[in-house]
C-alpha cells in the first residue's frame, strides 16, 4: 500500500518538499538544542515546562478526537461517517507521533528515555501516559492497516478488527484523561488542581479535533475527487457545537469556583491570564483573543443556518481550532507555573530555536497526514494514481 | 552486597532505601528485602500520614531568630562543596540553599501585620526533603527516591530530565541544568561530582557527609548555630529538643507533603 | 526478471558503498590505530586492585555500575574485595587514587574501541590541570 505514497503529481511533491524544508530547519535547531541543552529555549528554573509540553497537551486532544467519528460509525452504525473514519484514525496516528516527538524534544537527557521502561514506576502518571499513548498508536496502526488492506482487496475486513476498534474507543478517552491527570494531581500547582481538568480536556479535544477534520475534509474536497458527504459534514458541525458548548461551560465553571471562593492561590493564576499580575501581562491579549474567538464560534455554531453552510463551517472550524490552541497550547501549561511557588511573577516566551523545533514537529505531523491521506484516497480511487 | 541481590532489587523495580552509618543513623537500620517490597508495592500512597515504620527520620530546624541578616556562609559553603555553578543570571540558575523574603518563603501566611523581626527577614530555604515527597511520586524512572532515613535523593545517572518533579514540587526547590554547568564552576571540588546538562538537582541533606558521620555542611559552618539537624524519631536529638521548647512553622504543611524543615520564628 | 539492468547496477552500487571502508583502507587510508598503551601505577602501595586483573579487564563496567547503584541508591559505600579487603566505593576516591590519569589509562582502550562512557561529564579527575585549584 505504501507505494501509493510514492506516486503523485507535481503539486503533491512540492507540498512534501516544502514540509521537508521546515522539518529540516526544525531538525537543525534540535541538533543545536541537543548540544547546548534546553537552555536554548525560553524555559527557566521557574517555568520549567513551556511550548513543547503545551503543544503535547493540545495535540493529545486532536489524537483523542478520532473517536468522535469512529464511535458513531461503529457503535451506532452511522453510515455517513463511512468515508471519514479512516481520516480520523490517520489523524490520530499522526497526532500521537507528534505527541511522542514533543515529549522527546522536551527531555534533558533524551538518550536515557528507555529508563521509563527499564524502571517502570506505577505511581508516576508519566508512566501511564506513555503506556496510554503508545497503546493508542498501536491500536490505530493496526486498525488503519487492516481496514485499508481489506478495502484495497475489495473484501470485508476480518471480524476481529471490530473488537480492536471497540477497544480503541475508551482508549481514546483514556489518553486524554491520563494526560489531564498528569497535571491535575499536583498539590503544589493550584491552577491545574481541579477535578474538571479531564472533562475540560475532553470537551476541548472533541471540539478542536473534529474542527481540524472538517478543515481537512473541505481542503481535500477542493483538491481531489474526495467528497466526505454533506451529511457527514453536518454531523461533524453538530459534534463541534456540542463539544464547544461544553468546553466554554467548563471554563466558566472554573471561573466561578476560582473567583467566588476567592482563594488567593487559585485566583492569582487566573488574574495573570486575564488581567495581568504585578504589571506583567504577556498572555492577556492571547487569552482575550481566545475568549472572543470561542464566543464568535459559538454564535456561528449554534445558529443552524450558519453551521450548515459549509463555507461558514470551514471558517468556524478554524476559529474553534485557534481558540482552543491558544487556551490549551499556550495558556494552560505555562500559567500553572505563574506565579511561582514563591508568589513571584516570572514570564515565559518561546525562543526562536524552540519555535522552529515545534514548527518542525508540526510539519512532521502534516507530512504524515499528507502521506496517509494520499494512500487512503488512492486506494479508493478518489485521486488519480 | 553481591551482584545477584543487587539485580534482584533492580528487577523488582524497587526504589532504594539508604542506610548511612555514622552518628546520625544507628547501624541497626539495615534494610531487609522483604521490607523494601512491602514498602513500595502500593500503587497509591495511603493518605498523608507520617511514615513511622523507619527508625530514622532526618529533619532540620532553622532558628530564624538566630539566622543573621546578610550572612550567606551556609549558602557559600554549600555552593562550594557541591560544585554549584554561578551563571550570573536567573534563567539558568541552580540553587540548593538560598534566601527568600519571609512573605515569599511563607506565601500562605497572609498576615497583614508582621512582627518587625519577620517583616524584612530573609529566610534560608532548602529542599524540604519531605516525608511524603510529591517529586518522588511523579518521577517516571525513580531517579528521585526516598531513603529509609527520609532523605529525598537524586540519582543523576538515571534522571531523564523530564522535569515532572519540578512541576510537582510545591516549594520551587528543584533546579534543572539548562546547559553544561562546568564552565560556570569557579573551583571544581573533585570529591563531589558536577552535574551534566539535562538533569535535575537539589539539596540532599549532604548525604555524602552523613555517610562519614559529619553533619550537613550548612549546619556545620553556620556561625550563629541557627541550624540544627538530626533524627526526629529520637526524643533525645537536638531537633526534637528544639521543637519541644519552641513554636515552629513549616512551609505549606497543608499540602500533606510533611516538609522536614522546621522554622523557629 | 523486470528491470534486471537497474537492479544489477543498484546492487553493484550498494556493494561498493557497503565495502567502501575496505577500499579506503587498501588505497592507503588512514594509518592504523595504535594499540592501547596503559600507564600503570608504580608506587608500592598502589599494586592491589579492588578485584582480580581478569575480572577488572572484563567486567570493570559491571563493577562500576554496581558501585554507583549501591552508593547512590542504597547508601552502602563499602566494597569487599574477593580477598576480603574493604574499599570505599568511589570512582574518584578509590579508582583514581591509583589510576590518576584517565587519558593514560581509561581512555586508552575506550578510544581504541570507540567507546565513550559518560563518567567524566560529572566526575572530575583530581589531576587534570583545569581542575587544580
Amino acid at each position: 500500500m505504501l507505494e501509493y505514497a510514492l506516486k503523485g503529481n507535481k503539486k503533491y511533491w512540492s507540498w512534501l518538499f516544502l514540509l521537508a524544508i521546515i522539518i529540516a530547519a526544525g531538525f537543525y535547531f534540535y541538533m543545536k538544542q541537543f548540544n547546548y541543552g534546553l537552555g536554548i529555549t525560553g524555559m527557566s528554573r521557574n517555568i520549567s515546562w513551556g511550548l513543547y509540553i503545551a503543544q503535547f497537551t493540545f495535540i493529545v486532544g486532536v489524537a483523542a478526537s478520532a473517536v468522535m467519528v469512529v464511535l458513531p460509525y461503529y457503535l451506532h452504525d452511522y453510515k455517513a461517517f463511512g468515508k471519514i473514519t479512516i481520516l480520523g484514525e490517520f489523524l490520530a496516528i499522526a497526532s500521537i507521533i507528534m505527541c511522542i516527538l514533543f515529549v522527546t524534544v522536551d527531555l534533558g537527557q533524551p538518550m536515557r528515555v528507555a529508563n521509563i521502561f527499564l524502571y517502570p514506576t506505577f505511581h508516576s502518571l508519566m508512566f501511564w501516559d506513555v503506556l496510554a499513548l503508545s497503546g493508542y498508536l498501536i491500536l490505530n496502526v493496526i486498525i488503519t492497516r487492516v481496514t485499508l488492506d481489506a478495502e484495497h482487496k475489495s473484501i470485508a475486513p476480518p471480524k476481529w478488527i471490530r473488537v480492536v476498534i471497540i477497544i480503541s474507543i475508551p482508549w481514546a478517552v483514556s489518553i486524554h484523561t491520563v494526560t489531564a491527570f498528569l497535571f491535575a494531581g499536583l498539590a503544589g500547582r493550584p491552577f491545574w488542581l481541579t477535578a474538571i481538568l479531564a472533562p475540560r480536556f475532553l470537551a476541548s479535544a472533541f471540539s478542536a479535533g473534529p474542527a481540524l477534520l472538517v478543515i481537512l475534509c473541505l481542503v481535500l474536497r477542493r483538491l481531489t475527487k474526495f467528497d466526505p458527504g454533506e451529511q457527514a459534514l453536518k454531523k461533524l458541525g453538530l459534534i463541534i457545537t456540542y463539544a464547544m458548548c461544553l468546553n466554554v461551560f467548563f471554563i466558566l465553571m472554573e471561573f466561578f469556583t476560582t473567583f467566588y471562593s476567592g482563594i488567593p492561590d487559585h485566583v492569582s493564576h487566573m488574574q495573570y491570564l486575564y488581567e495581568g499580575l504585578d504589571g506583567k501581562a504577556r498572555l492577556v491579549p492571547w487569552m482575550w483573543t481566545s475568549a472572543f474567538l470561542s464566543i464568535v464560534s459559538l454564535l456561528f455554531l449554534i445558529i443552524p443556518k450558519l453551521r450548515n453552510n459549509n463555507k461558514i463551517l470551514f471558517i468556524t472550524s478554524i476559529i474553534v481550532f485557534l481558540s482552543i490552541w491558544i487556551d490549551k497550547g499556550l495558556g494552560l501549561v505555562i500559567t500553572g507555573f505563574i506565579p511561582t511557588p514563591f508568589g513571584k511573577v516570572v514570564q515565559y516566551w518561546p525562543t526562536i530555536p524552540e519555535s522552529f523545533i515545534s514548527l518542525g514537529i508540526w510539519a512532521i505531523g502534516i507530512f504524515l497526514i499528507s502521506i496517509f491521506y494520499k494512500i487512503a484516497l488512492s486506494i479508493r480511487r478518489e485521486i488519480e494514481v | 552486597m553481591n551482584k545477584s541481590r543487587r539485580n534482584f532489587l533492580k528487577i523488582a523495580g524497587i526504589t532504594a532505601v539508604g542506610v548511612t552509618a555514622g552518628k546520625f543513623i544507628p547501624a541497626e537500620v539495615k534494610d531487609s528485602t522483604a521490607q523494601l517490597i512491602s514498602k513500595n508495592s502500593g500503587l497509591l500512597k495511603k493518605g498523608t500520614a507520617v511514615k513511622t515504620d523507619s527508625k530514622v527520620r532526618l529533619a532540620m530546624v532553622v532558628d530564624l531568630r538566630k539566622c543573621k541578616e546578610g550572612c550567606t556562609k551556609c549558602i557559600d559553603e554549600c555552593n562550594k562543596i557541591h560544585n554549584i555553578p554561578n551563571f550570573g543570571e536567573s534563567k539558568d540558575e541552580i540553587k540548593w540553599i538560598w534566601k527568600e523574603p519571609y512573605e515569599n518563603a511563607f506565601v500562605d501566611q497572609e498576615n497583614f501585620y508582621l512582627s518587625d523581626a519577620l517583616k524584612n527577614k530573609n529566610v534560608p530555604v532548602f529542599c524540604n526533603n519531605c516525608n511524603n515527597p510529591p517529586c518522588v511520586e511523579v518521577c517516571p524512572t525513580q531517579a528521585t527516591f526516598q531513603r529509609e532515613d527520609g532523605i529525598v535523593m537524586m540519582d543523576w545517572h538515571r534522571c531523564i530530565g523530564c522535569r515532572y518533579c519540578m512541576a510537582a514540587c510545591p516549594y520551587g526547590s528543584r533546579s534543572f541544568n539548562w546547559r553544561d554547568p562546568r564552565p560556570f564552576i569557579k573551583n571544581i571540588n573533585p570529591d563531589f561530582p558536577t552535574r551534566t546538562k539535562g538533569v535535575v538537582e537539589k539539596c540532599e541533606f549532604c548525604d555524602e557527609r552523613l555517610s562519614q558521620g559529619l553533619p550537613p555542611a550548612c549546619v556545620e559552618v553556620c556561625p550563629e548555630k541557627a541550624l540544627a539537624f538530626g533524627n526526629l524519631n529520637d526524643p533525645e536529638s537536638d531537633v526534637r529538643k528544639l521543637l519541644k521548647e519552641n513554636f515552629s512553622i513549616r512551609r505549606k504543611p497543608e499540602l500533606g507533603t510533611n516538609p522536614e524543615i522546621y522554622y523557629l520564628v | 526478471m523486470y528491470d534486471s539492468g537497474k537492479i544489477i547496477i543498484g546492487l553493484i552500487i550498494f556493494a561498493g558503498i557497503f565495502t567502501s571502508p575496505f577500499w579506503y583502507d587498501l588505497s592507503g587510508g588512514k594509518e592504523a590505530l595504535k594499540a592501547p598503551v596503559l600507564v600503570l601505577p608504580t608506587k608500592a602501595d598502589q599494586q592491589v586492585c579492588v578485584n582480580t586483573l581478569e575480572y577488572m579487564r572484563a567486567d570493570h563496567m559491571v563493577l562500576l555500575n554496581d558501585w554507583r547503584y549501591e552508593v547512590v541508591r542504597l547508601g552502602d559505600r563499602t566494597y569487599q574485595s574477593p580477598d576480603h579487603k574493604e574499599f570505599n566505593m568511589s570512582l574518584t576516591g578509590t579508582c583514581l587514587n591509583c589510576h590518576a590519569n584517565s587519558a593514560q589509562f581509561c581512555d586508552q582502550c575506550h578510544s581504541y574501541i570507540g567507546e565513550t562512557p559518560y563518567c567524566w561529564e560529572c566526575h572530575t579527575e583530581i589531576n587534570k590541570p583545569e581542575n587544580m585549584q
